[in-house]
């Protein structure tokens, strides 16, 4: 089963949500992550949908959206010609002798330490997913203490726009 | 003008052409009720028993006259009380436009008395809903609601209106509905030109007609087009009608009841060109084994239908009606060959043909047959589901598009006498008969009272063996016979039902009365139930049992 990364532009509409994720849930499609935000036009928000399927599944997935009378347009978002985004925030222990460790592991990745407490600091990093995940085993070690991520969210690269 | 949330309704009804709704009122509804009494209009509202009945009545309605029905019910159990009847639609696509009230916009969301979620409930079982917080955006929602509930593929659109927003005011102003898109644009010369070259090369067509058939009312394009290639004709239980019964190239249903010569025409078939029609799992049954040898043309309006439930060699998009008059100009007559296929059909149809025991006992096929002869098959039959609602399919032949009104797919008991009272108030010229079961009919014959009160001269024909008949069939089949729960042998006199009811009860049990009960149902022109006094294991065939191919069909020993 492949992995997808749809970008879903829907009307601004109360329920549209729930339009969305009720589709998935009773349809059987599989869901990674879902995320969602207003657009440059504030009636229009963007969903950008991590699913997974063989192709005929992500057909139908496309199709059964385009059904939905708040959905405007769906596009799928290959790697080679788009940019894929996740925040993260993540709770790290550390002690006297681990926070230099970890500070310095945070600058390699380019993530910042938001907030620091006598047992743990708090780092946000953002990125595509396999450098999400590298920075994941590499603090696994200090020991997660919390971990929250907001799931991908991708535009096109280049000029073009994704909205017709 | 200056108008109230219910007035504004009216209007917009009216805009729409909206004479006729099927309703149930209550406190939530109270200002939409107050002003179809008090402010002026031209909708009958026609109360029925249950919102249930209302929702069926709806559909029926639609179902016969090719509008979108509309019923009206209050927040809270009004509402859900709804929801079956919206799930038939959608199931079936059938325009349909259901209103509730809910409480007021203070109150949503408290657990007031009374409210329910509808618009969360109906999200999977309508095209859309709204709830409307705003009455500057009311009248913009039912002009959408209505497009939306026809526009390509049909279906049902929910519209919540919340009480204050009945009773607030504000500016109305009259429009035209908006306009219908044909969605011809992707019906393209390449895509018409593929299909004439598939068909033209192919030797052994089938047509598989499904209820997209009769939406887009292309029965005389589908007669056109199957004598032009000369292909035999096939449906499923929601494309009869589509094509007449009585046509010589028609044989019969496809797929679980399927005759047996179309399942026998699919599975050899070398090209199937399906019309409006969804290769539902009670037509394919076994995917794999389903035209193994055909390639397949799906023209449909809804594109999420192409391959979703088997693959297909081409497709083209778009109303039925549309692709088909452009396919007709297209193929000149006769541009295949394919005599040897003809004559494989008729010796099939000749070997055979459906039948039943003749055995002098009262059947429920033969009461079909006369029901056809005595009406000289002009008329509406809806049906309840089970053994009786594929009888009515069998052995009635529909010639005529939008005469044979059954939850097909979603199978709803109780759907046919609401759908029978919608029916016949949408062709109050026609006969409109109900052929029930027992177990069908005792979940929703509280809607006598309905037909009754409205002087609609149904014949309510109950098929009664004393059991969930086609569950009993399968228990016999299938699971040892062992009759769990399917026995339903009550105490119940339909007869004296109806009369207490008000209508006329009639008792069948011999066949040689068969004629003259039907006789007399008919010249009373009054809602007439009749109890028919019928086998307890007389069965469905052919069936195709779950699982099989459909060539594998078990048929009738006579
Ligand atoms: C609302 C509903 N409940 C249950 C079923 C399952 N079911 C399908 S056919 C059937 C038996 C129908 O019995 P009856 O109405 O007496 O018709 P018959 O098959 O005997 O003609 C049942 C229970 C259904 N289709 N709909």
């Amino acid at each position: 089963m492949n992995r997808h990364v749809i970008s879903v532009l829907v009307d601004n509409e109360s329920g549209v949500l729930s339009r969305v994720s009720g589709l998935f849930s009773r349809r059987g499609y599989n869901i990674d992550s879902l995320s969602v935000g207003e657009t440059q036009d504030s009636k229009l928000s963007r969903m950008t949908i991590v699913v997974r399927g063989d192709d005929k599944t992500l057909e139908q997935i496309k199709k059964q959206l385009l059904k939905l009378v708040d959905v405007r347009e769906v596009i799928t978002l290959i790697p080679e010609s788009s940019v894929y985004r996740e925040l993260m925030l993540v709770k790290v222990k550390t002690d006297a002798d681990t926070r230099a460790a970890i500070s310095g592991i945070v600058d390699i990745f380019r993530a910042k330490i938001i907030d620091v407490a006598p047992l743990s600091v708090t780092i946000e990093i953002t990125g595509d997913e396999s450098k999400i995940e590298a920075f994941v085993d590499l603090m696994r070690p200090y020991g997660i203490k919390e971990l929250v991520r907001t799931g991908l969210t991708a535009l096109k690269r280049g000029d073009s726009k994704i909205q017709a | 003008m200056q108008l109230t949330g219910a007035e504004i309704l009216l209007e917009c009804l009216k805009e729409q052409d909206v004479d006729t709704i099927f309703g149930y009122p209550g406190g939530a509804v109270l200002n939409i009720y107050d002003a179809l009494a008090r402010y002026p209009n031209n909708i009958r509202h026609y109360l029925t028993s249950h919102e249930q009945g209302a929702a069926h009545a709806a559909d029926g309605y639609a179902r016969v006259t090719g509008k979108v029905g509309v019923c009206m019910a209050t927040s809270g159990p009004g509402a859900t009380n709804l929801v079956t009847g919206i799930a038939t639609a959608y199931m079936d696509s059938v325009p349909v436009v259901a209103i509730t009230g809910n409480v007021a916009l203070p109150l949503l969301g408290k657990d007031s008395f009374q409210e329910v979620d509808i618009s969360g409930i109906t999200m999977p079982i309508t095209k859309h809903n709204f709830i409307v917080k705003d009455i500057d955006n009311l009248s913009t929602i039912i002009r959408r609601a209505f497009h939306i509930a026809q526009d390509g593929r049909c279906g049902p659109v929910l519209i919540d209106i919340p009480k204050d927003i009945t009773a607030a005011t504000t500016e109305y102003e009259p429009r035209q509905p908006l306009p219908l898109n044909c969605h011809t644009e992707s019906i393209t010369d390449e895509a018409i030109d593929k299909a004439v070259q598939i068909i033209k090369s192919s030797k052994r067509p089938l047509i598989y007609a499904g209820g997209g058939v009769v939406q887009s009312n292309a029965a005389s394009e589908l007669i056109e087009f199957a004598e032009k290639i000369n292909a035999p004709v096939t449906t499923s239980l929601m494309g009869l009608g589509g094509f007449s019964g009585t046509h010589k190239l028609f044989c019969g249903l496809v797929g679980m009841h399927g005759t047996k010569t179309s399942n026998l025409a699919a599975t050899k078939c070398d090209v199937l060109i399906a019309l409006g029609a969804r290769f539902s799992d009670r037509v394919v049954s076994n995917v794999e084994k389903f035209a193994p040898k055909a390639k397949i043309i799906h023209i449909d309006i809804d594109p999420a239908e192409i391959n979703k439930n088997v693959d297909t060699y081409h497709h083209i998009i778009g109303d039925v009606k549309a692709v088909l008059q452009k396919l007709n100009g297209f193929i000149e007559k006769r541009i295949n060959n394919t005599e040897e296929w003809t004559e494989q059909i008729n010796h099939w149809k000749a070997a055979y043909p459906l039948n039943y025991k003749n055995d002098g006992k009262l059947r429920p096929q033969y009461i079909m047959e006369r029901i056809y002869a005595l009406t000289d098959g002009e008329a509406i039959i809806s049906t309840e589901v089970g053994q009786n609602q594929i009888w009515a399919a069998q052995f009635y032949r529909y010639t005529q598009p939008r005469s044979f009104i059954s939850s097909g797919g979603l199978g709803t008991m109780g759907y046919g006498l609401g759908a029978a009272i919608g029916a016949q108030i949408g062709q109050p010229q026609k006969r409109v008969f109900n052929i029930a079961g027992d177990g069908s009919f005792r979940m929703n014959c509280n809607e006598l009272a309905t037909a009754v009160e409205y002087n609609l001269p149904i014949i309510v024909v109950v098929f009664n063996n004393r059991a969930l008949g086609m569950v009993r069939q399968w228990q016999d089949l299938f699971y040892d016979s062992r009759f769990s729960q399917t026995t339903i042998d009550r105490a119940t006199d339909f007869v004296k039902l109806a009369e207490a009811y008000g209508a006329l009860g009639l008792n069948l049990s011999r066949n040689e009365d068969v004629d003259q009960v039907l006789e007399t149902a008919l010249k009373s022109n009054r809602t007439v139930v009749i109890d028919c006094e019928i086998d307890q294991d007389d069965k469905v065939f052919p069936i195709v049992p779950p699982g099989a191919a459909i060539d594998q069909l078990i048929t009738e020993e006579v």
